[in-house]
């Protein structure tokens, strides 16, 4: 431990922390999922556990997305507090059926009478050289889905503080850890515990430009904000935090601040999470803008594998740079 | 004690299950007419022929344990207790009815009798009953959960990670294959390349038993011993029940693909007919009693309908509840 009672971590031993936290404080709270036990999860999020808690509280599944989703959202159900992990976002799609048609639906088909208190987490993004099937962006998908709360914690403390207030939810909540973050250290208090999921943070205060982020797009934000600050440009940058419910207010605060914003997405342009914020922006502060809202996302093709290519198709701190020197026009 | 694993015949149970299934037989033929007067819409399965499954095997369930159906499912919620009149509401889509009227004919909720569906996806319901399941076991209660699907399931991948991961966890699930011959309009041996169902259990290591679904007395039976091995820890089993739509697959079902040779040879094997025929033939029915349980069921259905149409229709200004619950429940 260091001073004032900070401690050495990285985003990878907060998600840890956090679950182990959740396994100690509420006796219904188990972890189930591909790999989780024996292996230490394919992320090494869960290393440990099973010693610690057991093969019932820390349960391998078999390679069932559909199977143990759909498991976890009858035990929350059934009155437990299921965490669930899916390897990746890409993974998620078998098991879109029991997300999408069950567990966002049951509350309201039900006339009020079944909430799903479920925390689905699994990892998402690109810069693995994982190509194709392991490197997608899809957590825009879920964010379209009224019924879930999705979730995009970018910094430690978020690592840390937003499973306790997920699992503290009575809707179905998904967690996006981006895979580019599990080895980000820092400090954090060493009595960090659970953090608000309706907010969206503002990460740096400027004054020219509004940058949005979330989870793998915020560090990039904060290093081309600070490439502008070298130019004399003041990028304000928000992390979004919470994919939905979106939190309006803060976003559109900022930008009337700043009067321009840029988007950065690790998600496809067309049709994408991007294009939201986008439209709020003008549904709300149309008259405070100075210029069109810009957007950097990720380019329209599945994630190929070689780094340079992957590098390319992604995000990057001077692509958003440029879009900021866009709307400034210079 | 009374062994649970055996049917009770006593007069008063044996009448009780002609009861229970002619309450969902007259319920449907009401919903058909009310389809036709358009008071019901969308879409509208009837479980006309099926009745036997579901009486048979909500025989052996206790208060606490858990149904999880399918989206013809009026006659699993009637014979688990859900009440006739918030039903046929649902049917209507008023707020009084079972889930508030958000749900309709597919999707029938019931917190007090914990009844999860009323599932429109083909094999959607068996993950969600493997959890539902999961938690019982983990909590050390003593409950089962019974998953009726039909045969179309079958072909889905939800039922085979289902039946793995119930049977890997030896979790208690009673699994009820409703097997009709017909996924919508797909016969049985056009989309299975083994059709012998109970068999495919076997291959989990899922105690398994094929049963004459148009029999209410063999359903029950084979239930109460199912559901006896798993309480008993002996982990999951599966009921394949052989039965028979008597109706169109939905009231927008031409019905290209059956023969109607075929529906009428079955109907003489219907669940209600061969019952009370068999009742009568033992001397513990008489024509006075269904003429009694006939009027009672009737006046039942009629009030269900003055429910219903005494229901009210949800403010549009509430039409955005229920998509996030407010507190933990």
């Amino acid at each position: 431990m260091s001073a004032a009672g900070m401690v050495q971590t990285t985003y990878r031993e907060a998600v840890r922390a956090a679950i182990r936290a959740a396994l100690k404080a509420d006796e219904r709270v188990f972890l189930m999922g591909e790999d989780v036990g024996r292996y230490g999860g394919c992320y090494a999020v869960s290393k440990g556990l099973l010693a610690e808690f057991g093969p019932e509280r820390i349960r391998d599944t078999p390679l069932s997305e559909a199977a143990f989703v759909g498991a976890g959202i009858g035990a929350a159900l059934g009155g437990m507090r299921p965490i669930v992990e899916i390897m990746t976002v890409n993974f998620s799609l078998l098991a879109l059926d029991q997300i999408v048609n069950t567990a966002a639906t049951l509350l309201h088909m039900s006339g009020g009478q079944f909430n799903v208190p479920v925390v689905i987490r699994m990892a998402t993004g690109a810069g693995r050289q994982l190509a194709a099937q392991h490197s997608h962006s899809l957590e825009g998908w879920y964010a379209h889905v009224p019924g879930l709360k999705v979730l995009a914690p970018a910094t430690l403390a978020d690592a840390r503080g937003m499973l306790a207030t997920a699992l503290e939810d009575p809707n179905p909540v998904i967690i996006f850890e981006h895979v580019m973050l599990y080895n980000m250290a820092g400090e954090l208090t060493a009595d960090a515990g659970a953090v608000p999921i309706d907010k969206a943070a503002v990460r740096r205060l400027g004054r020219d430009v509004t940058l949005i982020g979330y989870g793998g797009t915020l560090g990039k934000a904060l290093e081309a904000a600070t490439a502008l600050a070298a130019d004399g440009i003041e990028a304000e940058v928000v992390d979004l935090r919470t994919l939905r419910p979106l939190d309006t207010a803060t976003i559109v605060a900022s930008v009337a601040r700043t009067r321009r914003a840029v988007v950065v997405d690790e998600g496809w342009r067309t049709g994408g999470l991007s294009a939201e914020i986008s439209a709020l922006i003008m549904e709300h502060a149309f008259w405070e803008l100075d210029a069109p809202v810009g957007r950097v996302c990720t380019a329209e093709v599945p994630i190929p594998y070689p780094r340079h290519l992957e590098q390319a198709a992604l995000p990057q701190p001077a692509a958003i740079v440029a879009a900021v020197r866009a709307t400034l026009g210079r | 004690m009374p062994d649970s694993t055996k049917p009770r015949l006593t007069h008063a149970h044996l009448i009780e299950l002609l009861r229970q299934m002619l309450r969902i037989r007259r319920f449907e033929e009401k919903c058909v007419e009310l389809y036709s007067a358009e008071k019901i819409r969308g879409f509208l399965h009837v479980y006309i022929g099926e009745e036997a499954v579901a009486v048979g095997v909500m025989q052996s369930l206790a208060p606490g344990d858990a149904a999880v159906a399918t989206y013809r499912e009026h006659g699993h919620a009637l014979a688990r207790g859900v009440a006739m009149g918030p039903l046929m509401a649902e049917m209507y889509g008023k707020k009084e009815g079972c889930s508030r009227g958000r749900g309709g004919s597919m999707h029938v909720f019931d917190a007090a009798t914990r009844f999860y569906g009323g599932n429109a996806i083909v094999g959607g319901g068996l993950p969600l009953a493997i959890g539902l399941a999961l938690a019982d076991k983990m909590r050390g209660r003593e409950n089962i959960t019974a998953c009726f699907f039909g045969e179309g399931a079958v072909a889905e991948g939800e039922f085979h990670e289902s039946l793995n991961l119930a049977a890997l966890w030896q979790l208690p699930v009673l699994f009820i294959c409703e097997n009709n011959l017909y996924a919508m309009g797909t016969a049985l041996a056009l989309s299975e390349s083994e059709t012998d169902i109970h068999a495919k259990a076997q291959s989990y290591r899922i105690p398994s038993e094929a049963v004459d679904g148009m029999d209410v007395i063999a359903v029950e039976a084979a239930a109460r011993r199912a559901v006896a091995a798993i309480r008993a820890g002996g982990g999951p089993r599966f009921l394949e029940c052989r039965t028979y739509r008597f109706r169109a697959h939905s009231m927008f079902d031409a019905e290209l693909y059956r023969d109607k040779a075929e529906v009428e040879v079955w109907k003489k094997r219907g669940p209600i007919l061969r019952f009370t025929e068999w009742l009568k033939s033992n001397g513990m029915l008489h024509d006075t009693e269904v003429t009694g349980i006939e009027a009672e069921v009737s006046a039942e259905v009629d009030s269900a309908v003055v429910f219903a149409e005494a229901g009210n229709w949800e403010p549009v200004e509430d039409l955005t509840r229920y998509v996030l619950a407010e507190k933990r429940a």
